[in-house]
């Protein structure tokens, strides 16, 4: 019988690794990025230009000019709140897709106050107004999807992706229907009054602000409070959770309200800062992209801050070699596609070792 | 009875796309993988089937409609296909996470159609568009057939993708309940740890069901990027594709993993998408139609709750991934 098993055992099996060191899993994790840059790079010299040159063209056009950064910050800044937001959620094991819809949901209750209630309250209380109302509301599109989970264990990544496309849809409908603004031809809602845009901070609105503070507290409240804490055990192990006496259910809806508030903060700051009106394209993908980006920095939010950074510089450096050197500005989401394709692959080489079929008999662990 | 007639028939021609990312993603989630990355595959196929019947177009003098449809259709499998490899090697070999892969691949699919359909049009001085013969071939319906009054125009005259997608629905369904390969990829689907003990190979049951799914799906983008039943066939509109392989993932669940049900279901969404144009229903802005289906699901969803007959529940290792040696 020992003999046929090993016989049997193939060339290569794959085993779990033990805790690689961060200075190696870093050093993974930057090859593999080199390794989609260089396939990006043959893509491009196989369509007949010099990669260097196109590489350097997204570097100057998102980082060496202070329009440029500015513009590139206004990229990361929502993608990073975004991935913060899907943070805690994902700690439990709860996929939250939802993000978009709830990154809509409240840049729509800020965009009600925008429009109807933008003369009767002082600015800063105005901006406070809609800050909370945004991730109350932005909390409530999040919770929904809990409830249902927590009591009777419906899909969760299914139930948060159709939520997306209903807040969307509902836009679609306000741009249209009551909020449209009726002095255009096209049917789009109105620009914001001065009063209701957001204030800028060296020339990039106060959201950076914002999103650097929720790094910290997001890093805090996973690593150093009671509540993450339980996200963590009941990301590990609902069985383990229950049986210590956690009230699995309130701690998933809890979660799952923040996660959402927080990408409703997302969408305060996108209208009132970014775009000034509300647009079924005002979340931009932004909740999508930023589940790979909170996934890849391992749910790290300072990891976070370096990926959403890079990502954006990608973004908003394709559009200046559209411009520069006729490439098709689209070329940032392939570049994207393929880093974050990529990075996910790595992250085998840093969790599993191959184990070799070793030449004696036996000596197997 | 005119309208009720054009009505049906955009419907039809509204819920094909549809029809074919569904049934791709149902044979990739048979076998436990969650792949949202459907629209990215179906960006993927739309580009590369655009592309292969427009340069077999400018390297021949008189192309051929049946020729330029088989390769409009093999460009599109093949190269849809790849993407969802890309996804089944990350996922299963490489044991990366479904619901991020899927993602991920949306963002490379999206990107890819468009920049490549882009290049395509910067090289043709402006945009890519294919000849009246084959925006033809992807258009037209049965010869002589069509021409019957009435159930000519109900059932003759779709373009030959339609009869293309039902065809392989009922394949589809006969294979995952009648077949033993089918059952068997069930089975994968349902307990790969137990499929695995009595001997089926689950790694390359999950390899064939998502490629061939994936496949299947990228013919929906196919059909969206050459048919111009929307009015522009044969051409690259920027992000033509947005949205259809959100609704073709909707249509999963609606349809309960069912091939069959999800003709009708995206009969359904086909109708409501284009009920608008046709009808004027009073009290429902037709901007509210566009939310329905998604609706609807959310609504299947919850019923799944009440609803535990085990046949229209996902399956049970969907978005699990397995290893054997954590079994």
């Amino acid at each position: 019988m020992i003999s046929e098993n090993t016989k049997k055992e193939p060339l290569v099996r794959i085993a779990k690794r033990a805790e690689l060191s961060p200075k190696k899993a870093a050093l993974v994790r930057f090859s593999s990025i080199i390794v989609a840059l260089l396939i990006g790079g043959l893509l491009i010299l196989a369509l007949g230009y010099n990669p260097i040159s196109v590489y350097g063209g997204i570097i100057e056009g998102s980082l060496l000019t202070p329009t440029a950064l500015k513009a590139t910050a206004k990229i990361a800044v929502p993608l990073l709140g975004a991935a913060l937001a899907i943070a805690p959620a994902f700690r439990m094991k709860f996929w939250n897709c939802g993000a978009e819809g709830q990154i809509t949901v409240g840049a729509i209750a800020s965009t009600y106050f925008a429009l109807y209630h933008v003369g009767d309250l002082p600015a800063p209380v105005f901006f406070v107004v809609t800050f909370i109302v945004s991730a109350i509301f932005g909390g409530l599109w999040g919770l929904i999807p809990a409830f249902f989970k927590a009591r009777w264990g419906t899909n969760e990544t299914l139930f948060t992706l159709m939520l997306n496309y209903i807040a969307i849809g509902f836009v679609k409908y306000l741009r249209i229907g009551p909020w449209m603004d009726k002095g255009q031809m096209f049917p789009k809602v109105p620009m914001f009054d001065r009063a209701a845009r957001l204030p800028d901070v060296f020339g990039v609105h106060i959201g950076w602000i914002i999103v650097l503070l929720l790094v910290v507290f997001t890093y805090i409240y996973m690593t150093r409070t009671k509540h993450g804490y339980e996200i963590a055990v009941v990301g590990e192990s609902v069985s383990t959770a229950r049986y210590s006496g956690m009230n699995v259910a309130k701690i998933i809806m809890r979660t799952m309200f923040i996660s959402g508030a927080v990408a409703g903060i997302v969408g305060w700051m996108l209208a009132l800062g970014t775009n000034y009106t509300l647009s079924d394209t005002t979340a931009n993908g932004y909740g999508f992209t930023a589940i790979v980006v909170a996934w890849l920095a391992k749910l790290n939010p300072f990891v976070m801050v370096l990926i959403s950074a890079f990502l954006a510089v990608l973004q908003k450096g394709s559009n200046s070699i559209q411009t520069n050197f006729g490439i098709p500005a689209s070329a940032s989401e392939v570049l994207t596609g393929l880093i974050l394709l990529c990075m996910l692959g790595s992250e085998f080489f840093i969790n599993y070792r191959f184990v070799f079929r070793k030449k004696s008999v036996g000596g197997d662990d | 009875m005119d309208t009720l007639l054009n009505f049906i028939v955009a419907a039809v021609l509204a819920a094909t796309p549809l029809l074919f990312g569904a049934i791709g993603e149902i044979l990739t989630e048979k076998s436990g993988n969650l792949n949202l990355g459907v629209e990215g595959m179906m960006f993927m196929g739309g580009v590369a089937g655009l592309a292969g019947t427009y340069y077999y177009e400018k390297a021949v003098v008189e192309p051929n409609a049946v020729v330029s449809i088989i390769i409009g259709v093999v460009c599109a499998f093949l190269c849809a296909m790849f993407g969802a490899f890309i996804y089944s090697f990350l996922t299963i070999t490489l044991r990366a996470n479904q619901n991020v892969t899927g993602l991920a691949l949306t963002t490379f699919g999206t990107g890819f159609g468009n920049f490549f359909g882009e290049i395509m049009g910067n090289a043709a001085g402006g945009y890519v568009s294919v000849g009246t013969v084959i925006k033809a071939a992807f258009d037209e319906g049965i010869p002589v057939l069509k021409d019957i009054p009435v159930i000519g125009k109900l059932f003759f005259d779709y373009n030959f993708m339609v009869y293309l997608a039902l065809a392989l629905t009922i394949i589809l369904a006969y294979f995952l309940t009648k077949t033993k390969t089918g059952l068997n990829l069930r089975a994968v689907g349902e307990n790969p740890a137990t499929a695995d003990a009595v001997g089926i190979n689950v790694t390359l049951y999950k390899y064939l069901a998502t490629c061939i799914g994936g496949g299947i799906s990228g013919l929906g983008g196919l059909y969206i990027v050459m048919n111009s039943a929307n009015g522009t066939g044969g051409v690259w509109v920027h992000n033509s594709i947005s949205g259809y392989g959100w609704l073709a993932v909707a249509i999963v669940i609606f349809a309960t993993w069912s091939p069959l049900k999800a003709v009708i279901c995206s009969l359904i969404i086909g109708s409501l998408s284009v009920i608008p144009y046709y009808y004027q229903i009073p009290f429902i802005h037709s901007a509210i139609y566009e939310i329905f289906p998604y609706i609807a699901t959310v609504a299947v969803l919850i019923m799944m709750i009440f609803r535990k007959k085990k046949s229209n529940l996902p399956p049970a290792s969907l978005g699990l991934a397995y290893f054997r040696e954590e079994r």
